[in-house]
């Protein structure tokens, strides 16, 4: 019988190595598998941003002067910006790190599976579970704090290219970020520490306006603040750009910018990422 | 076992094709090293290890814990780079491995997880994608014997049925060589049993089977030939019982004096004592035992750790 078999095997399918794309698809659907099973994880993911945004907005919610905006309104695409960073640089970096800690990795490794398809596995992951969250806080955005949809074909598009530049250039952070813990149990305050920092100096708990301006330049280096700044523009009317730094949403940086960190984000992670512990040499 | 080995090496022949072409090696040897070397800062792990495993041949790696048989299989799976040595696995350098020699060596590693969340079936399954030429899921399932837990999630595994679903992760691919270290580490002695059939299953297949052990038994049931390592070295290598006849000589004679007292004595020459002794007891020898050293003996005198007797 097992004469048989190995023989069929042999001869009757093609050796042609199976194709990275191909293998993407599949790896993505058993990531999304793998991560709608742990309920835990799914609630916790997309609850967090919903509970900040209603603490947030909730707290405080008066009329921002001359800006024709209310705080809570300013929190809705503060706090999408902070959702697609969670989903992507977060979840990514504390799941690595623990499959790397846990030699999925390196089990991975040790089959044909090219590396692409574990990567493009990760972004189909990344992709459906940022998107989720951002419909989630949109919907809560529009029915309780006013916010509207976007109201042109243009806001569509821009909102659509700050999230997949934004998801991308975290995506990319989170996977580079990964290689920094030196176990899956350190994970989590390796990544969360400079996530909140981020956020505080970025715009997204507390308001450009308040923050010093030296705070700013240094968010500014990261995506996060032009992730905000750029989902005001789509989600905000137009008097509220006096609230900027530059008095304007200036689109064309926030671009320049995500795409800035997609490009240096995909090389970090091209020369840091690791297949095993550090301690496993 | 001594039944089995005669009708392997048999359908051995027959499964020779598989290693041709692309591999075409020269002396055949699924696994050549020679003067293999690896250091950890300033400890010495591998210290000049030569191996020729043949293909379609089980090779135990045999010797007790830190002696360098994890680093040499890392090494060989491509996963550990050298400091010496060369290497080759079914005829190409490991550290320069090819997705398509990848798709030819199935790797059982000492520590495993398969992901927790995914069914045995879907994992089996998905990870028969990525090779060209996978074997059937289902009949890798029912070889390591989960048929019955194909749609539990690997959490809900035990031990045993966990490692028996690495190793079908490691064959899904229908590898030419299989490497497995330490393979039966915590299992139970009924599921190690069960164990040394699936090896041998897949060793009557025509698989070649490289694994380390630090069970004597293990080596003795399952391989061809074994290597005995100590110290980063190979001391001794060979079929098991060459090994025992090479390096056991002598034998222990037993016996009880008169007012009860055990004594013991080893020698190159027991029928002589026996002699003796029936001419001292004039008769029947109360609790006389010859025995031969056994290949647990050996291997502890070869690896240093043997009671010096």
């Amino acid at each position: 019988m097992t004469t048989t078999a190995a023989a069929a095997r042999a001869e009757a399918v093609s050796p042609r190595l199976p194709a990275a794309w191909t293998l993407g698809l599949h790896r993505g659907a058993l990531e999304l598998r793998q991560f709608f099973r742990q309920r835990e994880q799914v609630v916790f993911t997309f609850a967090f941003p919903v509970v900040f945004l209603f603490l947030f907005a909730s707290i405080f919610k008066d009329d921002v002067s001359g800006a024709g905006v209310t705080a809570s309104q300013l929190y809705v695409p503060a706090m999408m910006a902070a959702g697609i960073m969670s989903t992507s640089f977060q979840s990514l970096g504390i799941s690595i790190a623990i499959e790397r800690d846990e030699k999925v990795l390196r089990r991975l490794r040790g089959t044909p599976m090219p590396p692409a398809a574990y990567f493009l596995g990760k972004i189909w992951l990344v992709l459906v579970t940022g998107a989720l969250e951002t419909a989630v806080l949109l919907l809560v955005g529009t029915t309780l704090y006013d916010v509207d949809l976007p109201s042109s074909a243009a806001r569509w598009f821009d909102f659509a290219w700050i999230f997949v530049l934004g998801l991308t250039a975290c995506a990319l952070l989170g996977i580079a970020i990964s290689s920094v813990p030196k176990s899956g149990r350190s994970a989590t305050s390796v990544v969360v520490l400079p996530f909140l920092v981020l956020q505080f100096i970025s715009g997204v708990y507390i308001s450009v306006a308040t923050i010093p301006d030296w705070m700013l330049t240094v968010g500014a280096l990261f995506p996060l603040k032009w992730m905000c700044q750029g989902l005001r523009g789509v989600f905000l009317p137009e008097s509220a750009r006096v609230l900027e730094q530059a008095g304007s949403w200036e689109f064309g940086r926030v671009a320049l910018v995500l795409g800035a960190w997609c490009v240096g984000g995909l090389a970090l992670c091209l020369l840091t990422f690791r297949w095993k512990n550090r301690r496993d040499g | 076992m001594d039944i089995r080995k005669p009708a392997r090496s048999s359908q051995n022949e027959r499964f020779r094709p598989s290693l041709d072409g692309m591999t075409a090696h020269a002396n055949d040897l699924a696994v050549d090293v020679r003067g293999l070397r690896k250091r950890y800062g300033d400890v010495t792990a591998v210290d000049g290890i030569d191996l020729g495993i043949r293909a379609g041949e089980v090779f135990g790696l045999l010797g007790p814990n830190g002696a360098g048989k994890s680093t040499t299989v890392e090494i060989l799976q491509g996963h550990r780079d050298r400091d010496g040595g060369e290497v080759r696995v079914l005829g190409a350098d490991p550290a320069t491995g090819t997705r398509a020699w990848r798709s030819r060596v199935g790797i059982v590693w000492q520590d495993e997880s398969a992901p927790a969340e995914l069914t045995v079936r879907e994992t089996v399954r998905h990870f028969a994608r990525y090779y060209p030429r996978p074997r059937d899921p289902e009949q890798v399932i029912s070889l390591v014997g989960l048929e019955a837990k194909a749609d539990s999630r690997t959490k809900t595994l035990s031990g045993g049925q966990r490692r028996r679903l690495d190793v079908a992760l490691g064959v899904i691919g229908g590898p030419d060589l299989l490497l497995l270290d330490e393979p039966t580490t915590g299992f139970d002695p009924a599921a190690r049993r069960r164990f040394w059939d699936l090896i041998r299953t897949l060793a009557d297949e025509g698989t070649t089977i490289l694994l380390t052990t630090h069970y004597l038994e293990e080596a003795e049931a399952l391989a061809d030939r074994l290597a005995v390592v100590a110290d980063g070295r190979v001391v001794a290598e060979g079929e098991p019982a060459a090994l025992r006849e090479r390096y056991g000589t002598g034998a222990t004679v037993a016996w009880s004096e008169p007012d009860g007292t055990a004594r013991s004595t080893r020698t190159d020459t027991p029928t002589r004592v026996v002699a003796e002794l029936t001419h001292r007891f004039d008769g029947e020898i109360p609790g006389l035992t010859v025995t031969r050293p056994t290949l647990e003996d050996v291997y502890l005198s070869l690896t240093g750790q043997g009671d010096p007797r």
